[in-house]
């Protein structure tokens, strides 16, 4: 090859991407770096209005932050719906791939796209629907539950069941996704040996636990880290369902940082809040990636 | 068939109805007249369908006009994400230039950065830029796409080099053979992608909620949104405003669903 090419070349390179790179500096690696240095300053609505008025303050804003009962109540709420809701949505995914990955179903492709189906609808559309659906009232979860003699619950109203009753929501638009990401990884499995253990005698619980999950354990663990990052991502959930509330049971880190910077603008709080949910992902993948390192998954 | 079958199949199908019970509900209600659906036990088919929700929807709540909006900021978001990601996700794949695999490692990297870290200096830049307020300022986030790249990188790197040798022999420019060659082998992944962020553009909530303050910029969901805040009472009308917002995107999903999953299954291999 000429050098003249490789010049040509190498100039082509850098002249198709540049302009993505570019957009990605200004307007993705920019503002998360700015991010962090904003939760230094003291940024709010006089300073909108006069950047005379922004003023550096050290580690104010994180001290201001651990002192606030309602940011730890967005912590604990975030820490639940990610011990709740990570088992729950990984549970339900891998039942739902299993269910449609059987050799004996008919109409496979049929069952699949109705499965996936709420994972591609408008979050706040769906959001609103769920709203109706878990009425104390004329709600159709509260009727259902009725016909098995359960007792109406207050779903959004009452402080104890608005998270679960958010997650109920959150697992039955996201499970779809996850399924065919697991639905990939199951049909790795070699059949004959799901079929051997069958052989030998082996019920469908013990045949998941030491044949199908060994198997795919690096998918299981990836699917754990996408649920969490997703549910440190919650807002637009509690935005439209309950406003964060009753009794801010379902203020999110997120909700809380959207409040913080763009009802209060007290941006520079905001941004220490963004820059803590940051590293409580960063934290929480890493811990898991070790912990599948430990047991030899990846 | 079977026993197993049938009982197999039967469990599928009564997973998929409950599955899809909330959307064929949604679609229900939506025709109820107002009041209808506020009764125990709750009504499941309209007793004398009416389209009165949505002419109240598109006559005096002016829906229309957000319709209009959310399909304006969608198509430009589809048609500036493919222009900015397609040539980079092939130059990363198929091009030789100094630090390009150290840059792409980055890219990698900063994937697991969520894009609301950023969110309120984004809001302070657009906002020194003029931009805040402004289907300018919605369309931002969608530029910088990095998994966009990846996955159109991923896809180029099965393109043979011998192929794109054969080209530059001939006398070709290099961007004659991403025009030519390489955008006609893509189309897949265009579909793919462009179907991606048609999808992730309109039913963004947070980012338009942040940026457009003028009502008459609202896409849907933040329309939506307020309404559903004001209306809550409104349980059909509330519906038939889901409807509206959402059958769009489930009719373009079910029409491409083999583009979609397909470039689902090629993104999430990057973990």
């Amino acid at each position: 090859m000429s050098a003249a090419r490789r010049v040509s070349e190498a100039r082509a390179g850098w002249a198709m991407s540049s302009p993505a790179l570019a957009a990605i500096t200004l307007f993705f690696v920019f503002p998360a770096i700015a991010s962090l240095f904003l939760s230094f300053t003291d940024f709010d609505i006089y300073a909108l209005a006069n950047l005379d008025n922004l003023r550096f303050v050290g580690f104010q804003n994180y001290a201001r932050l651990i002192e606030n009962p309602l940011f730890w109540k967005a912590m604990m709420n975030t820490l639940l719906f990610v011990a709740l809701g990570v088992p729950f949505i990984v549970a339900l995914s891998l039942f739902a791939a299993m269910l449609v990955n059987s050799r004996w179903l008919a109409w496979r492709p049929v069952w699949r796209v109705a499965l996936f189906a709420p994972y591609v609808t408008t979050l706040v559309a769906t959001a609103v629907v769920w709203r109706y659906l878990l009425h104390t009232r004329y709600g159709l979860v509260n009727y259902l539950l009725s016909l098995v003699g359960i007792a109406p619950i207050d779903w959004l109203g009452s402080p104890n069941a608005s998270l679960p009753a958010i997650l109920i929501f959150v697992g039955w638009k996201t499970f779809g996704y996850n399924m065919i990401i697991f639905l990939a990884a199951l049909q790795t499995v070699p059949r004959e040996l799901d079929e051997a253990a069958r052989i030998d005698g082996a019920g469908w619980w013990t045949r998941l636990r030491h044949v199908t999950l060994p198997a795919i354990a690096p998918t299981v663990l990836l699917v754990s880290v996408l649920t969490v990052a997703g549910m440190f991502q919650l807002f637009a959930e509690p935005y439209v369902m309950t406003q964060g509330g009753p009794a801010q049971s379902t203020v999110t880190v997120l909700y809380f940082m959207y409040e913080e910077g763009f009802k209060w603008w007290n941006l520079g709080s905001g941004a220490a809040v963004a820059f803590l949910l940051f590293l409580c992902i960063l934290a929480l993948t890493l811990v898991q990636l070790q912990l599948a390192k430990r047991s030899g998954a990846i | 068939m079977s026993l197993r079958r049938w009982s197999v199949t039967l469990l599928a199908a009564f997973v998929a109805l409950l599955t899809t019970a909330p959307l064929l509900w949604m679609v229900s209600v939506s025709f109820m007249a107002p009041g209808e659906a506020a009764q125990f036990p709750p009504p499941l088919l309209p007793a004398d369908p009416t389209m009165a929700n949505y002419h109240t929807l598109f006559g005096s709540f002016g829906i229309g006009r957000f319709l209009a909006n959310s399909l304006l900021v969608s198509t430009l978001a589809t048609i500036l994400a493919l222009i900015f990601t397609i040539p980079a996700g092939y130059a990363f794949a198929k091009l030789r230039f100094r630090g390009r695999d150290a840059t792409f490692r980055l890219l990698v990297a900063a994937l697991v950065v969520p894009g609301q870290i950023g969110m309120l200096p984004l809001f302070l830049e657009l906002k020194a830029m003029g931009l805040v307020n402004s289907y300018a300022g919605a369309l931002v986030p969608w530029l910088a796409g990095i998994f966009g790249i990846f996955l159109v990188r991923q896809y180029c790197l099965s393109i043979p080099d011998e192929m794109l040798e054969a080209a530059r022999i001939d006398g070709a420019s290099e961007g004659q053979i991403l025009r030519r060659i390489v955008l006609p082998i893509l189309t897949p992944i265009i579909v793919t992608l462009a179907l991606f962020v048609f999808l992730g553009s309109w039913n963004d909530f947070m980012w338009p909620l942040i940026i457009l303050a003028d009502q008459n910029l609202y896409t849907l969901p933040v329309a939506l949104a307020a309404m559903s805040r004001e209306h809550v009472q409104d349980n059909e009308l509330m519906m038939a405003g889901a409807v509206v917002t959402t059958l769009p995107v489930l009719i373009l999903f079910l029409a491409l669903q083999r583009f979609y999953l397909s470039g689902l299954l090629t993104g999430s291999v990057k973990g």
